[in-house]
């Protein structure tokens, strides 16, 4: 393929000189792969899954709560019993089936949030940074904040869209059906993880999700890990959209004379922490030509379009050798897509990708056994992730009385399954910056608990061990989160206290108190924290006459409540 | 998962025996402002997470492969009255310009700087590599606890502080992992029960006492051994009220974190709640691209970086004749410039060692040399002082942890082979 270099849009300063270059860049024809997936929303339809439950040890209700712990946000008010009348293992086949189920209640609620449904290209129109000379104008004292503010409103600005997206992963969290899905797109993002905070993913954050996360969580591995690859978000997160062969310089433009050359960061990443794993089997060299088969996937001007672009220019088109495959001479964009095979494919990723799918979903300590056996699935099946799925969650090793409440939960495990055990309510937003809506407001929480959502600035992702999330400063969040959510002060989240102890009778609070232990910790209270629990309620001030209330005394619900949620019990699922 | 461990018994077991379940045992502040207990010395850990740049942080300017390495990154050489070229050191050494506010301190003497520092194992992982550098065992990724909390499990005794190790973040480091019931805490003003709150009625359930007697349960897990250690701590912060101290001497730490999180350890180190270890971390290190030179994004990280830095030394003024800044990063970065004007992940970078008890005004550690036959790999600056024999000197030296203690499982040290940065 003839190399054109005068056309090749050099990308430095952070895509700044995109919007200068005039000449469209060269296309690879000759050697363009199957359709990209990117674009595609709508996974293939699935065959279908059926869950054949194993012998365990654990009750009909402890099984039924554990599913709902770990494939979704844990249980709402009634959802034993709903699972119970269904069957467990029909509720575990649909959840595994999740573009069967409706949902429109959630589809409904994230409709308030425009940005999240934008192409990149319509996100960049919409949200665009405030004009440079507005805010040279603040700076200088000649234009006031507010006056920006006017010209330039906070919620259509770029950091609006991962705001949204936040509120957008609460809110499905909280009112979703599909609990598993949800629980998918958090784990694969987590795995291929993009802080939009970079440059330019800011803009590009929430159509990675939704177009490139979402339609695979439960799809084909090897088309998720494409989707990804081929993404500006992540070309632009680990910087591949500036590689380009060693020996390139720039023919023409204001970059006239600059050697470019190759960037390394996302083709250790891939092989590190996407497929491999760090023990994978790769070598330095193995890196460096994979970072030479990834030359050329691009970005067509981030700034103002952010669609993927190959650079046949910027391509090195010489041979490479990875993990003992050769790609001869001249593959062009296709030596990515065959990357994307190999690793895709090496036995090494199946066992990676089994290892961290066990420690999210049945222990810490992943069983070896469960994950050979999953690692086997995933080769068998060519990375059909939904079937390796089956294999973890029909597993004994999954429904074992070791891996029951074994995990702690995270800061959005804990803030979503809290909110879904006293069946809060988010309001939409209402506009500025007084009413946020709840969704936002219960984003900021899970950021001040340690997990700011979307802002993880390493590749790794969170950790997914009780470690990471366990200290003293921690623990004390998770309280004060429980004392704010129950005594309503979480602006645009309500929850009902009255209605979440029902019928008990106020003035006798150990009725309260044994309502809560039901309605949130189903019965898996140890006898101490009951006894603890009940000691409080010895305390004369326990009943009392509140201000709004000139009846007979009333329990002190809110703090009963928050007791509950931030007790050890409720820090596991 | 972590269980039952040997402190949280004792802990318990003392308890039980004294009968004195919610007293705070920790009156050691009582005890230093009485003059009756000896301060005790401090170790602020600063991890520069990301890989710094250590050629650009600690220019060798005297090398004359630097600049025709390093093309449009190289940090422009010392020229006087220039203040945005290399602040030149010693002829070779120099620093990067958006570090002089630390000039005055290697002036005094009280910065010294180990170059070519880094680990012996070859990974070229940011997650790996700081891993093993908390650790503190290069290469073994089994390690259960950190090289941080062995020191200070080494020179342990009974009663002491609940903020012996300070973490400042939402989320405990690596380093601190271990039975040494470190505390995380993103802000000083965060670390209470928060029960009453405006407009509401007073009395009814105290939730502080309530979630205490929870977590005081005779379970022991992670989770409760946690829990008791979060209700000593907050009594003890509380006692102690570290917010009465502002910063002193006009001392002005930048905007970040960073500047917030030195702030909040010299709050703490003031209100003498018995701190012997403090960890900071700091990001925006992995420059890949743009990474610029005398200028730039790296230029603004380095400017907080050393703002940081200088304005504690001034807020502690005399407290910091116990006090010692000790500066890491997971490795260094490629000699040579790549394809987008930044720097690949490397090997050997640079460690700043700053403080009273400091040997300063020297760069320390072999020299390796930038010249193609000089790298490590043909590529990366070689390592010349494993960290390991820094980290040790500062711990037995500084910290008094016994050099028999188990710092560095499988590595041996004594005070000979020390790189020599304190009196």
């Amino acid at each position: 393929m003839p190399s054109r270099a005068g056309s090749l849009c050099v990308m430095v300063l952070t895509g700044a000189v995109m919007a200068a270059c005039s000449t469209a860049p060269v296309r690879s024809q000759a050697s363009r792969p199957a359709p990209p997936p990117v674009a595609s929303h709508v996974a293939a339809a699935p065959t279908r899954v059926s869950i054949t439950l194993p012998p365990s040890s654990l009750t009909d209700d402890q099984r039924i709560i554990h599913v709902l712990n770990r494939l979704g946000y844990g249980p709402r008010p009634g959802d034993v019993e709903r699972v119970k009348q269904m069957g467990l293992a029909a509720y575990m086949d649909r959840q595994l089936d999740p573009g069967r189920l409706p949902d429109e209640r959630a589809e409904a609620a994230v409709q308030v949030f425009p940005a999240v449904a934008l192409s990149i290209t319509e996100v960049l129109r919409s949200y665009p940074e405030p004009d440079p000379k507005l805010l040279a104008k603040v700076q200088s004292g000649e234009m006031s904040q507010q006056e920006l503010r006017q010209m330039a409103p906070l919620e259509k600005r770029p950091a609006r869209v991962a705001a949204e997206l936040q509120a957008v992963k609460l809110t499905r969290a909280v009112l979703s059906e599909r609990q598993l899905q949800e629980v998918m797109v958090d784990f694969w993002f987590n795995h291929f993880n993009v802080d939009a905070r970079k440059g330019a993913v800011k803009w590009m954050v929430a159509d990675y999700e939704r177009a490139a996360i979402r339609p695979h969580a439960l799809g084909k591995f090897r088309d998720l890990l494409l989707a990804t690859a081929r993404h500006p978000a992540m070309l632009f997160y680990l910087d591949n959209w500036m590689s380009t062969r060693a020996d390139l310089v720039v023919r023409a433009g204001p970059q006239r004379g600059r050697q470019m050359g190759l960037n390394e960061n996302y083709a250790r990443e891939i092989m590190e922490l996407h497929t491999l794993g760090v023990d994978g089997g790769y070598t330095q060299q193995d890196v460096i030509d994979v970072a030479r088969a990834f030359t050329g996937w691009s970005i067509e001007k981030p700034r103002e379009q952010g669609t993927f672009v190959f650079r046949a220019a910027a391509h090195d088109q010489g041979e490479k050798h990875i993990l003992g495959h050769v790609l001869l001479p001249g593959g062009g964009e296709a030596d990515g897509v065959r990357v994307i095979d190999i690793l895709s494919r090496h036995p090494s990723t199946a066992k990676f990708i089994a290892t961290k799918l066990v420690r999210r979903f049945v222990s810490d300590d992943p069983p070896p056994a469960l994950v050979e056996r999953a690692a086997r699935t995933f080769r068998d099946t060519d990375g059909d992730i939904r079937r390796v799925m089956v294999t973890i969650v029909s597993s004994p090793e999954f429904f074992s009385p070791e891996a029951y409440r074994a995990k702690i939960k995270t800061p959005l495990e804990i803030v979503a399954s809290s909110v879904r055990a006293l069946d809060g309510e988010l309001a939409p937003p209402a506009g500025g910056p007084q009413q946020p809506g709840g969704g936002f407001a219960l984003a900021q929480q899970v950021g001040k608990l340690g997990e700011p959502l979307y802002q993880q600035q390493p590749p790794t992702g969170y950790p997914d061990v009780a470690e990471a999330w366990v200290n003293t400063g921690a623990l004390l969040n998770r309280m004060n989160f429980a004392l704010g959510l129950t005594a309503n002060r979480v602006p645009g989240v309500r929850v009902d206290l009255g209605r979440a102890v029902g019928a008990a009778d106020h003035r006798r609070p150990e009725r309260v108190l044994d309502v809560l232990l039901v309605s949130v910790l189903h019965g898996q209270a140890t006898p101490e924290t009951r006894s603890v629990l009940a000691a409080q309620l010895d305390n004369p001030e326990i009943t009392r006459a509140t201000a709004d209330d000139r009846g007979p005394a009333n329990t002190d619900v809110e703090k009963l409540a928050a007791l509950v949620l931030g007790s050890p019990e409720f820090q596991r699922r | 998962m972590r269980c039952c461990t040997r402190r949280s018994f004792m802990k318990a077991g003392a308890l039980a025996l004294l009968g004195v379940g919610s007293i705070p045992r920790f009156l050691v502040r009582t005890a230093y402002a009485q003059g009756t207990a000896v301060r005790p010395k401090v170790l602020i850990a600063v991890f520069q997470r990301g890989a710094v740049d250590g050629l650009s942080m600690i220019v060798p300017h005297g090398d004359p492969s630097y600049y025709s390495s390093r093309g449009s990154i190289a940090v422009a050489r010392p020229a006087a009255g220039n203040s945005e070229a290399t602040v030149d050191l010693d002829g070779l050494f120099g620093l990067h310009p958006a570090l002089s506010p630390l000039k005055p301190l290697w002036d005094d003497r009280r910065l010294a700087i180990v170059h070519a520092c880094g680990s012996p194992d070859t990974t070229r992982s940011h997650f790996d590599a700081q891993d093993y550098m908390e650790s503190g065992t290069p290469g073994v990724k089994t390690t259960p606890d950190g090289w941080l909390a062995r020191g200070l499990q080494a020179t342990s005794v009974d009663g002491a502080s609940p903020f012996r190790a300070v973490a400042m973040g939402t989320q405990l480091p690596r380093a601190f992992r271990g039975d040494i019931g470190a505390v995380a805490m993103g802000a000083v003003a965060d670390f209470d029960v928060k029960q009453e709150m405006k407009g509401s009625t007073a009395g009814g359930v105290n939730a502080r006492r309530g979630f205490e007697s929870l977590y005081e349960q005779g379970v022991h897990d992670i989770l409760h051994g946690t829990g008791r250690e979060t209700f000593d701590a907050v009594k003890m912060l509380k006692a102690a009220n570290p917010q009465r101290f502002p910063p002193e001497h006009g001392a002005q730490y930048p905007r970040g974190r960073l500047g917030d999180s030195l702030k909040q350890i010299a709050q703490l180190i003031k209100a003498d709640v018995g701190l012997e270890v403090a960890f900071a971390d700091v990001g925006g290190w992995d420059t890949h691209a743009n990474q610029g030179n005398e200028r730039g994004p790296l230029a603004l990280r380095f400017a907080e970086f050393s703002q940081s830095l200088a304005a504690l030394d001034r807020d502690l003024g005399e407290r910091m004749r116990d006090v010692v800044v000790l500066t890491m990063s997971e490795f260094g970065r490629t000699v040579r410039e790549n394809g987008n004007r930044g720097t690949d992940h490397g090997h050997a970078t640079a460690m700043l060692v700053l403080g009273g008890p400091v040997k300063g005004g020297r760069v320390v550690g072999k020299w390796p040399g930038l010249a193609r036959e000089q790298l490590y790999e043909g590529r990366d600056l070689a390592v010349t002082t494993d960290f390991r024999q820094l980290f040790a000197e500062v711990a037995e030296r500084h910290l008094g942890v016994p050099s028999a203690a188990p710092l560095f499982p499988g590595f041996t040290t004594n005070p000979a082979r020390h790189p020599g940065v304190l009196v």
